[in-house]
Formats: structure tokens, C-alpha cells, sequence
């Protein structure tokens, strides 16, 4: 199973750098938004799959001695998307208003320096 | 020693802005709350710094979580400094903006932005668990992305496409490198993870975190060679905006850079090789750029990239005297770079350009402001006793005392240019015999301003000058406080003692 996931975060970072690369203004975005879909399934792997357990323990243990789900990586990820939709819609929205001042998606069309004033 | 008190500038800052959302649109109201929370936010930084400076490290654990399950927030003197700063600079800036951003772009709630974004930083400065970092790292991007596209302008579109891209990537990088820190260690507190890094087997691994963290970092202060977003947007916004950005924004990410890599991982050889490259590059490329520059805030620009490479090149040193210089250092660029900036926009005011060849004449016409603005100009390039001179010598005498004369040079080589470029500004905006220029209808001269704005505009100016001069000619203070901040840096068993408990301390 981890081995399906490291994949799949392998292609979900590689196809995510490779449409940041491009000349698009919108593949730049559909490529930062893959990116931190790999990212999450990361934090997702690292804190161990196990599968068929709860992450909580019986009330009556003080000590745990099953096998159990980590929590943190379950909070760690919601974070991180509620994070990220966040970022998102607005760099979605700087976007749509680059194309109307800009009127073109092509990257090498912005002034790369400051206009002289 | 428990205090909940500790977290007070975060809140304050968050009840200021929630206040201001209140008041969207009504910019009087605004501006007067703003301007009372800069006073209790400085007043609140003040009493964190006496009290940490006092009783030694203060701890906050959130929610009553015991370390390291819970999240902790930690003063100490470099964090309590680092709040007692950036309420300094968010007060002046604050009072600059007053000033001079049109009423037309405030409505658009500069000011709740503005507070979310101080809010962000101070809560950066005091975590103690890295993920918490990460999320106020976010908070701090987020509204840094509303105040550069403020007003919505061409210029400062394309700016902000850039900025947005490489300030996500930087995030992502990051996170990325806490999610295999905590797959490695299983903890996510910063003084728990500095005992449990030296216990894992696969080092290589951990180099390899240490390296992206770096990197994410490295972004966000911009080292070479990942700094070329700094140039291209910091220009852009109005001159308020940059010169927070410029004070505080880039020094979040140096701060984190000196926390992740004195408390969890302390740098082999390896990385302090890597380092030092950095910094040497990072010197050497931001001075060029700067030479080549006609526009007073692009020349800004390169200067900040080659004032972090001195602070990075300290850090590569890794001696407890190049770390006292990496603090003193930190501390007079901070004020300085705001200053800088705030100065830049008065000029622009005054004459309705940054470009310093069409510019000239400001010593004849306003003499005074010229003896003020000389005061962070010669602060940059480090004349004695000015604050510059102080962060220079120890950085300088680090290296020599860890005989690495390659990053000798390269500071010697960036203290040089930057007096070439200061000198330069100097003659070229200063003394020169001024041009007449054509007069721009969409500016709003200096001339043309209420007393009160004027006023407004130039007090935060004086206001950090004359930080800048305590500073310089109180040198045998600050250099204390750098002195205990950087043996605290070395020494890291008092934050984790104070964050874990006795019972945890590492075995001496």
C-alpha cells in the first residue's frame, strides 16, 4: 500500500512542477494546486497507514499497547487544506484579474522589471 | 516559568483587526485605532521583554496540553526582541500609511490587513511548535498578498503574480519538510524535536530535511539563487507596504532559519559549507544587481538580498561572536530597511519619482530632511558609531576567529559596494542640481497635504532614525542583549528545559 501512495506522490509533485514550469498562467495554478494535493497525501504516509484501527484507545488504558492510527496527521492535513484552498482561491482570483488587465495568458508578456517612472 | 500572558501581542493584534472590520469603510476611525493599538502593542512588547529579559524564559501551554503533546508558546529574549521590533516598525508604518496612501485605497480595509498581518508575525515569533510556524508563516502570506495587490494597478498585478507563485512554493516546500521531520521523529514541538533529530538512524534523511527546510526558508529571505522574486515585486506596492515587507517579511524567514537550524538541527559540516556559499553568492550578486539599478526602490531591493547574505554568512560561520553579529546585525536591518523605504515614498512625494537621474537638488530645497535621511543612509553602509559598524565588526571578527577569510572578503566586497551605491544615491538625489519634472496628476504631492499627514509621513521617519541612533550610539546595550540571545542560540538546553521540564533536560 505505501508504495501505491509514495507513486502517487511522486506524480502528483512531478506533473505539479512540470505545469509551474509552463507559459500559462492558468497551468501555473492547476500545477500549485497539484503540488499541494502531493503534499498532503505525504503528511498522510508519514504518519504510518494502518489499516483497520481507530485512532483513540479504550477509556479504562492508561498505557497504550495496540496498534492505533496516529490522530496528528489527520489534523495536520486538514490544515493544510483548509490552508491552502484558502491561498488558492485567491491566487484564482489574481488570476482572472492579471488576464483582464494583462489580456493574455501568456507569462513572458508581464513587464519583467518596473516600468521607468 | 508558566505565563499565559505571553501570547497578549497576538490577541491584541487579532482584537484590533476584528474591531477595524467593524468600521469597514469609515478610514477616520480606523486610523485612530490603529494608531492606539501601536501604542499598547509597543507598551505590551516593552513589559515581554523586561519580563524575559528578568525571569528568563516564559512558556505558554495551549489549551493546558503538557509538551510535547499540546502546542507550546515560547519567549524568550530572541523572541520577545523580535515582538518588541516589529511593533516598532508596525507603529511607524502604521503612522506612514496614514499619511500617504490615498483614502481611495484605504477603503479597500488596509488597516484589518494590516493588523492581521502584525498579528501573524508576532505569533511567528513566539511559537514553539513548528506546525504552528507553518500556519502563521500562512497567515503572514496571505495578508501580504492583499497589501500588494492593494489598488489593483498594473504594476502591481504583475508584481503580485510573481510574489503569490514563489511565496506558495516556498509554503509548500515546507511543509513538505515538516511532514517527513514528523514522519522521522513523531514530534512536532521545536525543543522536543532537538533531543529526538540526534536519535534517528537514517541521518542522511535528516540532512535532507535540513536541506528543504532551507530552501523553504531560503525563499522567504531571499538567498541566492531563489531571491529573484524579490526584486521583481518589491517595487511594486504602494511605499508603506514595501517598507513593512521589507522590515519585517524577508527577517521572519531568517528568524526561522536561526531557529530550525541552532535548536533541531545543528549544521555539520556539510551544510555549513553550503551555507557559506549561499551567503558568499547571495553578497556578491545582490551588490551587482543593486549597481545596475536606477530606480531608488529596485537599488532597495537588491540591498535587502545583499543584507541578508551578511546575516546568512554569520550563521554559515557558526561561532558563538559571528551569532552575537547575526542578531546585532538583524536588529539594525530591520530599522534600517523600513526606514529606507518609508524615506524612499517621501521622496517620491516630494518630487514625483524614484528615478535617480531625473532626480536632485534635496539638499538645497529641504536641508533638514536630507540631515534625516542621511541617518539610515550612512547606517546601511556602516560608519561608526552608526548601527551598521557595530553588526559589521563582529561578523567580521567571527570570521577571522573561525578562519573563514572567503566570507571576510565577500562582507568586506558587500560593505564596499554598498558604499559605492550609497554614495551614488547620495550624489545623485542629494546634491545634484535638481531637473525640473513634469508635474503627475495622479500623485498627490507633499506640498498639496493636510499639516497632519505631513506630519504623519515624516515623524515615523524621525521615530526610526532616532531608534537607529540608540542603537548606534548605545551599542554596549544592544550588543548584551546579542550577547545573551546568541549564547541562548548555542546553548540550547535552558528552551528546552523551560518548554519540557526538568525531567527532560539532555544529558550534558
Amino acid at each position: 500500500m505505501e508504495i501505491l501512495l509514495v507513486i502517487i506522490i511522486g506524480m502528483l509533485y512531478g506533473s505539479g512542477i512540470y505545469m509551474m514550469l509552463r507559459r500559462s498562467l492558468v497551468k501555473l495554478i492547476i500545477g500549485l494546486i497539484l503540488i499541494s494535493h502531493g503534499v498532503n497525501i505525504l503528511i498522510f504516509l508519514v504518519g504510518g497507514i494502518v489499516k483497520g484501527h481507530p485512532p483513540i484507545i479504550d477509556g479504562s488504558l492508561q498505557v497504550l499497547t495496540d496498534i492505533y492510527a496516529d490522530p496528528i496527521p489527520q489534523a495536520l492535513i486538514l490544515t493544510a487544506i483548509v490552508i491552502s484552498f484558502g491561498l488558492q482561491s485567491f491566487a484564482i482570483i489574481l488570476i482572472k484579474r492579471t488576464y483582464k488587465i494583462v489580456k493574455t495568458d501568456d507569462l513572458d508578456e508581464l513587464n519583467p522589471q518596473g516600468e521607468e517612472i | 516559568m508558566s505565563n499565559p500572558f505571553i501570547v497578549l501581542p497576538v490577541i491584541l493584534q487579532l482584537a484590533t483587526a476584528i474591531i477595524m472590520i467593524f468600521f469597514w469603510g469609515k478610514i477616520a476611525i480606523q486610523k485612530v485605532l490603529s494608531l492606539l493599538s501601536g501604542v499598547v502593542n509597543l507598551g505590551i512588547a516593552i513589559w515581554l521583554f523586561g519580563l524575559v529579559w528578568r525571569d528568563g524564559i516564559q512558556v505558554m501551554h495551549a489549551g493546558g496540553w503538557e509538551a510535547p503533546f499540546g502546542i507550546t508558546f515560547v519567549a524568550d529574549v530572541f523572541s520577545a526582541l523580535m515582538v518588541l521590533l516589529t511593533a516598532i516598525c508596525g507603529i511607524a508604518v502604521s503612522q506612514y500609511s496614514s499619511g500617504s496612501i490615498r483614502d481611495k485605497l484605504m477603503k479597500f480595509g488596509f488597516y484589518p490587513i494590516f493588523h492581521f498581518l502584525l498579528m501573524g508575525l508576532n505569533g511567528g515569533f513566539l511559537t514553539g511548535d513548528i506546525f504552528n510556524l507553518y500556519v502563521w508563516f500562512e497567515v503572514i502570506i496571505i495578508s501580504s498578498f492583499v497589501l500588494i495587490t492593494l489598488g489593483g494597478e498594473k504594476i502591481q498585478i504583475e508584481g503580485a503574480v510573481k510574489y503569490v507563485t514563489m511565496n506558495l512554493l516556498a509554503s509548500i516546500i515546507f511543509l513538505t519538510a515538516i511532514a517527513l521531520l514528523y514522519g522521522l521523529t513523531g514530534s512536532l514541538n521545536m525543543a522536543d524535536l532537538s533531543l529526538k533529530v540526534a536519535e534517528v538512524n537514517n541521518q542522511k534523511l535528516v540532512n535532507v530535511t535540513a536541506v528543504l527546510f532551507f530552501i523553504g526558508f531560503g525563499i522567504k529571505s531571499a538567498i541566492f539563487p531563489l531571491y529573484f522574486w524579490l526584486p521583481a515585486s518589491y517595487h511594486a506596492p504602494p511605499p508603506a507596504v514595501s517598507a513593512i515587507f521589507a522590515g519585517l517579511l524577508t527577517k521572519v524567514g531568517i528568524y526561522a532559519i536561526l531557529r530550525i537550524f541552532t535548536l533541531i538541527f545543528v549544521p555539520d559540516e556539510f551544510m555549513r559549507e553550503l551555507i557559506g556559499w549561499v551567503a558568499v553568492m547571495t553578497i556578491v550578486t545582490g551588490a551587482l544587481g543593486a549597481i545596475t539599478e536606477f530606480n531608488l526602490r529596485e537599488i532597495f531591493s537588491y540591498l535587502i538580498i545583499c543584507h541578508i547574505g551578511f546575516m546568512i554568512a554569520g550563521l554559515g560561520i557558526y561561532t558563538e561572536i559571528a551569532l552575537v553579529g547575526v542578531i546585532f546585525y538583524l536588529i539594525h536591518d530591520i530599522i534600517v530597511k523600513t526606514n529606507l523605504y518609508l524615506m524612499a515614498g517621501l521622496i517620491y512625494k516630494i518630487k514625483g519619482t524614484y528615478n535617480i537621474k531625473r532626480l536632485g537638488g534635496f539638499y538645497k530645497s529641504y536641508p533638514k530632511l536630507t540631515l534625516l535621511m542621511a541617518i539610515p543612509l550612512f547606517s546601511l553602509v556602516g560608519v561608526p558609531p552608526l548601527s551598521g559598524f557595530w553588526a559589521k565588526i563582529f561578523l567580521i571578527e567571527g570570521g577571522f576567529a573561525a578562519q573563514q577569510y572567503i566570507m571576510v572578503l565577500a562582507i568586506i566586497l558587500g560593505s564596499l559596494i554598498t558604499l559605492i551605491i550609497v554614495a551614488k544615491i547620495w550624489a545623485e538625489v542629494f546634491w545634484k542640481e535638481s531637473v525640473e519634472l513634469p508635474k503627475r496628476d495622479y500623485i498627490k504631492y507633499f506640498h498639496e497635504l493636510t499639516p497632519k499627514k505631513q506630519y504623519a509621513i515624516v515623524m515615523p521617519i524621525l521615530a526610526l532614525s532616532m531608534v537607529s541612533l540608540f542603537i548606534g550610539f548605545g551599542a554596549e546595550y544592544v550588543i548584551r542583549v546579542s550577547q545573551q540571545i546568541a549564547g541562548d542560540l548555542v546553548n540550547t538546553s535552558y528552551y528546552i528545559e523551560a518548554v519540557l521540564g526538568i525531567q527532560n533536560k539532555p544529558a550534558p
